[in-house]
């Protein structure tokens, strides 16, 4: 298989770097900070675990503190950002985006503010904090949402370049956040472009069967881990990430249906409503395609540490391969 | 916002009640929409509007303006009523409320319609996001004199929201913000004490380290003094406590919660017939409560 030049060459190393994509954010808002006075950022009591303290340090006058108050959070920023701030509100996604749903529809996405949701400690692998804090159902509620752009970011280097982004954006944005290392995919010559797609790996040669792969957020690792174990099996593994699930790469997506037998989705999600929904969605009406998709089975999670926590719910490698080699029947 | 001579507050009467007529003219176009509410606060939007707020409806956009934010949406009859005679649309587009491709939306969008400051509906965010106005003015200029107005049910303030902002607004001290709370006392299910009581609201509001005054919601010259003296307040966020009579200037409406969401046409039968409510209300406005004989108005 073919691996995009730009990605970490440690990619199949033990010795590959990594860092929370929470860390990403953290020297992100920093610099964004420091290229526009416009940036204020506001926390709910989560100052050092999201990684805002970074520019609150920085920027006491533009960070505001707002305690244990999402909702509050969510249409004070609707408010500074309609006298002209760029705010970013930071919370664990469970909380920001899952308790403050309504005042981000209406005050935010509804009323056209240019907003930042930051939610932090995503997926199951927050892990020994349990279900109630392990927001698998995030990327449904802000993706269902119209006028809002989201975005799961596959390591702490595209979470920056994301940050960085949003910040020169005009418009409310999601950006899903993890808490705990995940390997460092991209180089800082991995390019993050809105809506874009990467085709980080491609199939090559001749093989009996091909499988198309579409992750998000921090499952491209196991993805391309599992592809190489698949390529044994004689199944050729292209995976396209899709670091913005809303909007879709819709262009990319038909052009990996087209070249190959079947289309996996795998994200730490639940199944229904996130990155696989918006795929089947997608391909059911452009062109019906197999699509199998690999999350959170509805159900809840519960706390554990990251990897049993995958491998029971089926995220990790070994899963990865068993599910697609059933589908082929090898 | 000037001193204001008996005549020119006698003025404003008459523009609120102009005002009052709108509101009812739109809703019985409407056919749905609340009525109790906008009656009810007629003369503080027409005070606001035509003397304290620092605006001008030719250039809704205004970066120097004062903000009115309204959190209690569903009273907008009332604020789309007054930007119109304010001069920001025309006033015959009052009667398309709530229809299909009105700009005037059952609830106010900010965006379809201009000297709209935010959207709202579903209760309790606004003072959230006045408080965020408030707060983004200061950080450009600690010493703002630009204003933000959040104009607020009482029946909202069981939304806990509500005090999540005060808690913010009360801890950052936010001077330029003034609420103003209309304390009608009655809701969609009943009168506010019954259904989930408020009081004693100023000790609330005081324990979350607002300058509180009550005023009668009613008389200009006393709103317009509360309101001078919240602006003077320089360390502490305000709140005006506004008591108000629901429907106020229909007697047939005032003080009956059946009103607080229902348009003329579609109230309680127990005194005038559905069909003649609409008529009967603009008569009674019409005759300043039948001070003036209808041949005279």
């Amino acid at each position: 298989m073919k691996i995009a030049s730009h990605l970490n060459p440690k990619l199949f190393d033990e010795s590959i770097e990594s860092a929370p994509t929470r860390d990403g954010f953290g020297d992100g808002l920093k610099e964004a900070g420091e290229k526009d006075p416009r940036v204020v950022a506001l926390s709910a009591d989560l100052v050092e675990s999201t990684r805002v303290n970074l520019f609150a340090e920085e920027f006491p006058d533009r960070f505001i503190e707002v305690g244990v108050a999402e909702q509050n959070m969510a249409s004070v920023a609707s408010g500074l950002a309609a006298v002209g701030k760029i705010p970013f509100i930071t919370s664990y996604a469970m909380f920001s985006p899952g308790r403050n749903w309504e005042q981000i529809r209406t005050t935010i996405a509804y009323n056209e503010r240019n907003v930042k949701i930051i939610g932090a400690h995503s997926g199951v692998s927050v892990g020994p904090d349990g279900a109630t804090h392990q927001a698998i159902e995030d990327i449904a509620l802000m993706r269902v949402m119209p006028n809002i752009v989201v975005i799961a970011p596959v390591d702490a280097m595209e979470a920056k370049k994301a940050t960085l982004w949003a910040a020169s954006y005009d418009g409310p944005v999601y950006i899903r956040l993890g808490r705990e290392k995940v390997p460092t995919i991209t180089t800082v010559g991995t390019l993050f472009e809105l809506g874009k797609g990467g085709l980080w790996i491609e199939k090559e040669g001749d093989l009996p069967h091909t499988v198309g792969i579409i992750t998000t957020g921090s499952m491209f690792h196991n993805a391309a881990k599992a592809a190489v174990d698949l390529e044994k099996k004689g199944i050729g593994v292209s995976i396209l990430h899709l670091s913005t699930i809303k909007p879709l790469d819709k262009e990319a997506i038909l052009k990996l249906s087209e070249g190959h037998d079947l289309i996996v989705t795998i994200e730490e999600h639940q199944r229904y409503g996130g990155l696989g929904g918006a795929v089947a969605e997608f391909l059911s009406e452009e062109r019906p395609t197999k699509v199998i998709r690999i999350g959170v089975d509805d159900q809840f999670g519960q706390s554990g540490e990251t990897e049993e926590l995958f491998k029971h719910y089926g995220l990790d490698k070994d899963s990865i391969v068993k599910k697609i080699s059933e589908a082929f029947s090898v | 916002m000037n001193y204001l001579s008996d005549d020119e507050i006698a003025r404003l009467e008459h523009k609120a009640n102009e005002i009052r007529q709108s509101i009812v003219e739109m809703l019985v176009a409407a056919g749905s929409g609340h009525t109790a509410g906008p009656l009810g606060m007629a003369d503080i939007f027409t005070l606001l509007y035509f003397d304290v707020l620092k605006h001008d409806p030719k250039n809704p956009d205004w970066p120097e303006r004062d903000r009115l934010v309204l959190s209690n949406g569903h009273i907008c009859p009332v604020l789309y009523a007054t930007l119109a005679h304010r001069g920001y649309f025309p006033i015959e587009e009052l009667l398309t409320l709530r229809k299909f491709g009105s700009r005037l939306q059952g609830h106010p969008h900010r965006t379809a319609l201009p000297g709209l400051e935010t959207t709202s509906g579903p209760l309790g965010s606004g003072l959230s996001q006045a408080a965020g106005m408030a707060l983004g003015l200061r950080m450009d200029n600690p010493y703002t004199s630009q204003y933000v107005y959040c104009l607020m049910s009482d029946g909202e303030l069981q939304e806990g929201q509500t005090w999540e902002a005060a808690m913010l607004a009360g801890k950052e001290r936010l001077h330029n913000l003034i609420a103003i709370i209309d304390r009608n006392a009655i809701q969609i299910d009943g009168y506010t004490e019954d259904v989930m009581p408020l009081e004693p609201l100023r000790e609330k509001f005081e324990s979350f380290n607002f300058d509180v005054q009550e005023v009668d919601g009613h008389n200009i010259r006393m709103v317009l003094d509360a309101i001078g003296k919240a602006q003077a307040v320089y360390s502490q966020p305000s709140v005006i406590i506004a008591h108000t009579i629901p429907g106020k200037g229909v007697d047939i409406f005032e003080r009956d919660f059946h009103w607080h969401g229902n348009p003329p046409g579609k109230g309680p039968e127990n005194i005038i017939k559905k069909g003649d409510q609409g008529k009967e209300a603009l008569k009674k406005l019409r005759s300043l409560s039948g001070s003036i004989k209808p041949a005279e108005c």
